[in-house]
């Protein structure tokens, strides 16, 4: 492997000076279950790595009083736990169980599988419809990114030198708005997506007045689709405003074709699940 | 470069090491504490040989580097047996003929040692989805369930 050098500060400020001053290429560990793997294929090349699971909060998701804040250095084991998370963002908790095996779970955290920007990551789909805003820390101060934002391209994230993900921030929505994730691989465990598709409607009245969709694994980032979106508001969530917004994911996938899946057959499961997530959203929008 | 020195508790004993920052703790198992029971299978998370606990929870020791043990409670396959003999689950798969070439047994073991602590009675649905995340090359799984079954009932109904 590269040649490392280590840190693990104890505060924040101490991690923001340790990013914002280094001279040789530097990345921040959390989980490390991407970022081990890929520091391995480095052979003569110099990492300082920033150990941020000691800073206070870090492995935490607190509730606030306007928010849910999920800090970066959670695992997946512990979040898919909290049955005070999965009362509210269903969804979210089903993408992070998706992440890897028992093993995987341990150590992965959702915050580093959004970091690590992959086209396929789960969790970033149902990040972007629970309305997830990333909060960053920054030499300077703080700054916000809604997730959608945030994934720039293939393994590429929003952060500039010296900038660290913080966590991640939700508005605690309506017990009448619920989310859903589904994706589909072609074995049942430890496989990756040949599609996903994250969903959150709000249901009143039998009409749904609010609604977020976004795709995941079918283009270079995760998308958020806002015409499936306008599609299902003002509708009862019938077959036809499903159909549409199915296809509204559809006409945004621009996927690649490769072992587990042509582009062809991705645009089409990518529509099937978006209407299998809306009616998961939607019953469980009922059932509160 | 300078190596860290780190404390950690391997198997209820505290122990000092040192190691370079890039070991893993994998590397520094086998080749810092001579604990060469866990296994090396594919160094990337996929294939789980070398599953311990840390802090109670399972983890590929491949995906986290030794330095990060600092401070943690770590079990390996060699924490198993008791001073009795072996555990349950090491009987069982001897006695249902769970292993052949042997390189993903600690690995299931350790697994399926932290599945039988969580739900001591699992069903083979629960079992299969638990040890996705091992692989065997040699047995085709069935023999592993049913040594984790046998082991799930012998532990809870002893002798």
């Amino acid at each position: 492997m590269v040649a490392l050098t280590y840190h693990a500060p104890e505060s924040l400020e101490e991690a923001v000076q340790l990013l914002s001053t280094a001279r040789q290429p530097v990345k921040v560990l959390s989980g490390g279950t991407d970022l081990i793997i890929q520091m391995q294929g480095l052979i003569q090349d110099e990492r300082l790595v920033v150990d941020v699971k000691k800073i206070p909060g870090m492995r935490a998701a607190d509730w606030t009083e306007d928010h849910l804040i999920l800090g970066p250095s959670m695992s997946c084991a512990q979040f898919t736990k909290r049955q005070d998370i999965q009362a509210v963002f269903p969804g979210l908790v089903e993408a992070a169980y998706l992440i890897g095996s028992t093993q995987v779970q341990g150590r992965a955290t959702i915050c580093g599988n959004l970091c690590n920007a992959s086209p396929a990551g789960d969790s970033i789909p149902a990040l972007i419809a629970a309305g997830g805003i990333c909060d960053i820390a920054t030499a300077s101060g703080r700054r916000e990114l809604p997730v959608e934002d945030f994934v720039i391209g293939v393994g590429k994230n929003a952060l500039q030198a010296g900038e660290f993900l913080l966590g991640v921030k939700f508005s605690p929505p309506q017990a009448t708005t619920k989310d859903a994730y589904l994706r589909f691989t072609p074995r049942t465990e430890m496989d990756i997506a040949v599609a996903g598709v994250g969903v959150r409607v709000s249901v009143e009245n039998g009409v749904c007045t609010d609604a977020r969709v976004a795709i995941g694994a079918v283009a270079p980032t995760a998308l958020l689709v806002t015409k499936a979106a306008d599609a299902l508001i003002g509708s009862a969530l019938d077959e036809a405003a499903l159909t549409a917004a199915g296809q509204a994911c559809k006409d945004s996938a621009s996927p690649i074709s490769d072992k587990r899946g042509t582009a062809e057959y991705r645009q089409k499961v990518v529509a099937v699940l978006c209407k299998r997530a809306i009616a998961i959203a939607h019953q469980r929008a009922l059932e509160n | 470069m300078a190596r860290l020195h780190v404390e950690s508790k391997i198997n209820g004993e505290t122990q000092e090491f040192l190691c370079d920052a890039s070991q893993s703790l994998l590397d520094v198992l086998r080749d810092e504490l001579g604990l060469t029971g866990t296994k090396e299978g594919c160094g990337t998370g996929d294939c789980g040989a070398c599953s311990v606990l840390v802090d109670g929870r399972l983890v590929c020791s491949c995906l986290m580097l030794g330095v990060e043990a600092s401070g943690k409670n770590v079990e390996t396959i060699e924490g198993i047996a008791g001073d009795e003999g072996l555990h349950p689950l090491q009987n069982a798969f001897l006695e249902n003929a769970a292993l052949q070439c042997g390189i993903c047994t600690p690995g299931f073991i350790v697994a399926s040692k932290a599945l039988l602590e969580k739900n001591p009675n699992p069903d083979e649905s629960t079992i299969r989805y638990w040890l996705a995340g091992n692989l065997c090359r040699c047995t085709g799984y069935d023999k592993i369930i049913r040594a984790v079954q046998d082991a799930a009932e012998k532990m809870s109904h002893p002798a």
